[in-house]
């Protein structure tokens, strides 16, 4: 019984794995939301030191004109799935979501991405219906809030 | 008087220049080159104190030159594999030249003293350069960690024959079906140009000075 109980937390902690293709079909059914996705690692000093713009953007996505959807995209290798990055998501307690990209040939994906995207993270790709932009920079809470509506403004509904 | 004046404006010129040069290089998106380009020349400080350079290859048929560093994980899980390049390249004419593009002060493990370590501990056969105004890195356009740019000697300098990627998993080496570094060297050795010359890559962002 406790056993199961403790498997059960442990399992629904666990980050899944999902596909280039699935996050691309959550955009086809976002309808007027508008994506947020970063791509991060936990071995990626930079990124794990924005995750909190993220989560705060995830907290306040609110106070936007149109549904915001923050989803945190994690390169972590599928050997320190267990060993890093679940134990990193339990002890942080992110309020957005996280997956972790299970696409192995980054000389590939990386372009059906964006074609400009040169692979360093983190990446910030905004996406909405009609509109993809890939950011290949850090942002502050501030900058990001500034870019979003920006882009926002320039996403006709 | 006037001359401590003179001398302070001197200085005041040189800092605005200075500054002029930084922003005309936004390392956020640093120009650098493209594949066909000449390859920029450059000294820098070895691990061992000396000066080494592309020209210190003055029997080399190319350069496999190798922005890296000690702190990123990916570069890490490349270690072995840059050394075996190196050893079976080496000979045939290609030897490997690692470059440090990060400052220290953002990423103190990547200093000098940190490279020496990590280059006795793990053995390195190839020269590990520290690139402290991270303007070799500015020049050729290097954005991340790790990333090769392939280099072939021509009558007066180098040109670049490829950029990006060492393999194509950088998790796990056994995993790996394309080999886009040894692909690219092999085929300057047989005097054609690399089927792929550039690939894309994950890897850790050059950490740039701030300020």
């Amino acid at each position: 019984m406790i056993v199961s109980f403790v498997l059960a937390a442990l399992l629904a902690t666990s980050v899944p794995d999902v596909t280039l293709a699935d996050v691309e079909r959550r955009f086809a059914h976002g309808s007027d939301t508008v994506f947020v996705v970063n791509f991060w690692a936990t071995w990626c000093r930079p990124c794990v030191a924005e995750l909190p713009v993220f989560d705060h953007l995830a907290r306040t996505s609110g106070s936007y004109s149109r549904p915001i959807k923050v989803v945190l995209v994690s390169l972590d290798a599928a050997s320190d799935r267990t060993t890093k990055l679940d134990p990193f998501i339990r002890k942080r307690g992110m309020s957005c979501e996280v997956v972790r990209l299970n696409e192995s040939k980054p000389h590939l994906w990386i372009n059906r991405v964006d074609s400009t995207w040169q692979g360093s993270i983190p990446a910030t790709w905004i996406v909405s219906r009609d509109q993809r932009v890939l950011y290949e920079r850090e942002f502050t809470q501030r900058e990001l809030h500034d870019t979003l509506t920006q882009f926002l403004k320039s996403s006709p509904r | 008087m006037t001359t401590r004046i003179g001398r302070l404006l001197a200085v005041a010129m040189l800092a605005l220049l200075t500054c002029g040069t930084m922003l005309a290089q936004n390392p956020m998106a640093p120009e650098g080159v493209k594949v066909g380009d000449n390859a920029p020349d450059f000294v820098l400080k070895n691990i061992d104190g000396t000066v080494v350079g592309p020209r210190t290859y003055s029997a080399a048929k190319g350069l496999i030159l190798v922005f890296t560093c000690n702190h990123c994980p990916y570069s890490v899980k490349y270690e072995d594999r840059i050394i075996a390049l190196h050893k079976e390249f080496a000979a045939k004419g290609f030897p490997v030249l690692a470059v440090n593009p990060n400052d220290s002060i953002v990423s103190p493990e990547d200093s000098y003293s940190k490279m020496q370590k990590r280059a006795a501990n793990k053995a390195f056969p190839f020269a590990y350069l520290y690139d402290e105004t991270q303007v070799v890195a500015q020049r050729y356009g290097a954005r991340r960690t790790p990333q090769v740019f392939v280099l072939l000697r021509t009558r007066i300098g180098w040109t670049v024959e490829y950029i990006g990627a060492i393999d194509d998993n950088a998790d796990n080496a056994a995993d790996a079906t394309q080999f886009f570094v040894a692909d690219a060297v092999n085929a300057l050795l047989k005097g054609t140009k690399p089927a792929q010359a550039t690939t894309k890559a994950i890897g850790c962002t050059i950490k740039w000075k701030k300020g």
